[in-house]
């Protein structure tokens, strides 16, 4: 630890208190205080410990569930696919034969891993947290450093409770002013990416800061810091706050009594320092943005929902320009024409970016006394089991089946379509997930980005549309 | 993980930016509870069309390139998803090395847990290599890695710059986990510390 009186940044803060070792050459050894764990990138790294005779060195910071692959129709007859139903069954003898916590399909508490966590109170200000899974960094909403790793890393963290790594660089996102009126964290993480692109934050660790994060709810930052891998960062993170406080307190696993007060007393010395340095600045005018979609097949494709499918010709590099053309002809859409005139076929509401109960509610609010498009297909899929109860308790379901949505089982379903949920080839969504990639959410299939709110605008109008026009 | 010491192959020209590791590696194949037999899944949706025909056009169905060992790309190389499916794939596939004007950080860090050596050139050298990568049949590039050179067809040499950490590990096939066991009493060192500092993360 270093006692050092250069003012630091959260980043900095989090990576000196998790230093295990440092080589001569400048490699670090870090702790890892929670480990999240799914089926799709474990079996191996289970394996490899099985084959070198390691056990897990704290199963009791581990935490596994399976997500990817879990049908979001009803379980009880177990999940059709052979591979899918092998993945799941062999996550299940693995967390059995290495002690590890699991929620299995059937429990209340099942759900998409990065759901799952802050709604247990496993993620938790000042920590570092790993998962085979890129979308990890949506913890860092919590002022925990948390990212994604390979399958090697999860067997190392498994077997080591660490993981070798070389530091990041400090990257601050400030976002002045506060959000209009329509616009939300999803818009605003849409507009961050396009304007430092997918590699702008590569190397680095983005600390999202200003009004207009303060003033956001949990949900809403883990949207942004969820993102964070969209624009080529290690992490995001945002400093924790009394919002902060208020929402993991009384969570399952959250310290309470005089732990609680020794834990919140050691988070509010984590923010960074003022003065502390960046490698890289960007700032927003929070007044300037619109609802925002993308057009294209990568996640910097973006464009106001106001605004028009832009011209290669007018790229900024010839790199730029052939990509663009390329995402054009995938997705089939013209240069001029208005974004607000594409007709979708599908809407899907969920994902670890946007599947919390928040979400649900803003596209309740817009479905509330209209009707799904008869063209389009509509399905809702709350991201934990918990998430699908309160919705439930609250009648957002019986409003949303009453539109003409599909409601469905929790899981990561067509954001990645690994189990059954996917586009067939040609089809256009309107989705809430975090990657518009060729192929995504089925061969062929096409991507638009938007929240929650612009979703379910896009399944009562058949078309992308700006949800403006229809909030009161 | 096999070793790299130095590798002479053909390589592959990928001129594309942002080649996502969907791209590398659709989500179909990640089902799989192993490491091995995805070669043949690497870029599927590129290679073949929704049949399962072979696109002739794409660069690793054609001679030479169906035995390509490096490959040469645009920018940004592996954003996108953590999957080490995707330098499985390349490995499975015989790729041992890639090089772009920039990577994805987890893919950059899988590629060396995997026995596979990524290069960060600059976007006008890369460019150069590209060029090399076109030339079919003469697209034979060395990568030496002890030496941190690259001999391009023409016998001309460009270095390149690489962790020397990494290095080490990549020319030995080290084992990470191995080398972490050693230090297991500064660990359980960080544990106790840590009971004491933040009681409430052992809860």
């Amino acid at each position: 630890m270093t006692t050092s009186s250069k003012p630091r940044t959260l980043f900095d803060k989090i990576w000196q208190n998790h230093l295990v070792d440092v080589q001569e050459d400048g490699t670090c050894l870090i702790y890892i205080d929670r480990h999240l764990v799914h089926e799709v990138t474990s079996p191996q790294a289970f394996e490899g410990l099985r084959t070198s005779g390691r056990k897990v060195r704290r199963p009791e910071y581990t935490l596994a569930v399976a997500d990817h692959n879990v049908p979001t129709s009803d379980r009880s007859a177990g999940i059709a696919d052979e591979e899918s139903r092998i993945q799941v069954e062999t996550l299940e003898s693995n967390v059995k034969a290495f002690g590890v916590p699991y929620f299995g399909m059937t429990d209340a508490r099942q759900g998409i891993v990065h759901i799952i966590g802050p709604e247990q109170g496993f993620t938790l200000p000042g920590m570092t947290i790993v998962c085979g899974d890129s979308h990890t960094a949506t913890h860092g909403a919590f002022g925990s450093l948390a990212f994604g790793i390979g399958t090697s890393e999860v067997e190392h963290v498994l077997a080591t409770q660490t993981l070798v790594q070389a530091p990041a660089k400090n990257m601050r996102v400030t976002v002045q002013g506060d959000l209009p009126f329509g616009v939300t964290s999803k818009d605003l993480v849409l507009a961050i990416i396009g304007k430092i692109g997918t590699a702008g934050g590569t190397g680095h660790v983005i600390e999202y800061a200003g009004e207009a994060i303060r003033l956001l709810s949990m949900e809403a930052r883990m949207t942004i810091c969820n993102m964070s891998i969209e624009a080529g960062a290690r992490a995001g993170l945002i400093a924790p706050d009394e919002i902060t406080y208020e929402y993991i307190k009384g969570k399952p696993m959250t310290p309470k009594g005089a732990a609680w007060e020794q834990a919140v007393a050691f988070w509010k010395t984590l923010p960074s320092d003022e003065g502390a340095v960046y490698d890289k600045e960007v700032v927003l005018n929070a007044a300037d943005l619109v609802p925002t979609v993308t057009w294209g097949t990568s996640p910097e494709d973006v464009a106001p929902v106001t605004g028009v499918v832009p011209d290669p010709d007018k790229a900024a590099t010839p790199g730029k320009r052939e990509a663009m053309l390329r995402s054009l002809a995938y997705m089939d859409l013209k240069p001029g024409m208005k974004l607000s005139e594409v007709k979708v076929d599908t809407v899907f509401i969920g994902s670890c970016t946007n599947g919390r109960i928040e979400d649900i509610r803003a596209a309740a609010e817009i479905a509330k006394g209209r009707k799904v498009a008869s063209h389009v297909r509509a399905m809702v899929v709350p991201g934990s089991g918990l998430v699908k109860q309160q919705a439930e308790d609250e009648g957002l379901d019986v409003i949303l089946k009453e539109a003409g949505f599909d409601w469905r089982e929790p899981g990561c379903s067509m954001c990645l379509a690994m189990n059954a949920d996917k586009l067939q080839p040609g089809e256009r969504c309107a989705s809430t997930s975090n990657r518009n990639f060729e192929g995504r959410q089925g061969r062929g299939g096409r991507t638009h980005l938007m929240s929650p709110a612009m979703a379910a605008a896009a399944a009562v109008t058949g078309h992308i549309a700006d949800v403006r026009e229809l909030l009161s | 993980m096999e070793k790299f010491n130095t590798l002479t192959g053909i390589a592959a020209p990928l001129p594309m930016v942002n080649i996502d590791t969907d791209m590398i590696i659709p989500k179909q194949y990640l089902k799989t509870i192993k490491r091995t037999g995805l070669g043949q899944f690497l870029f599927d949706e590129m290679r073949r069309d929704s049949t399962g025909k072979e696109n002739p056009d794409f660069v690793l169905n054609k001679e030479p390139y169906t035995k390509a060992q490096i490959l040469v790309a645009g920018d940004n190389f592996g954003c996108g998803s953590s999957r080490e499916h995707a330098p499985w794939a390349l490995l499975d596939f015989g790729v041992r090395c890639v090089i772009a004007p920039d990577f994805a950080d987890i893919f950059y860090n899988n590629c060396f847990k995997n026995g596979i050596l990524p290069i960060r050139l600059p976007q006008e050298i890369v460019d150069l290599l590209m060029d090399d990568a076109r030339l079919g049949a003469n697209a034979r590039i060395t990568v030496d890695l002890e030496k941190q050179e690259i001999t391009r067809p023409n016998g001309e040499i460009i270095a390149f710059e690489v962790d020397s950490f990494r290095k080490h590990c990549l020319i030995n096939g080290l084992d990470d986990i191995g080398l972490t066991l050693q230090k297991d009493s500064k660990i359980a060192g960080y544990e106790e510390k840590l009971k004491l500092s933040q009681p409430w993360l052992a809860a």
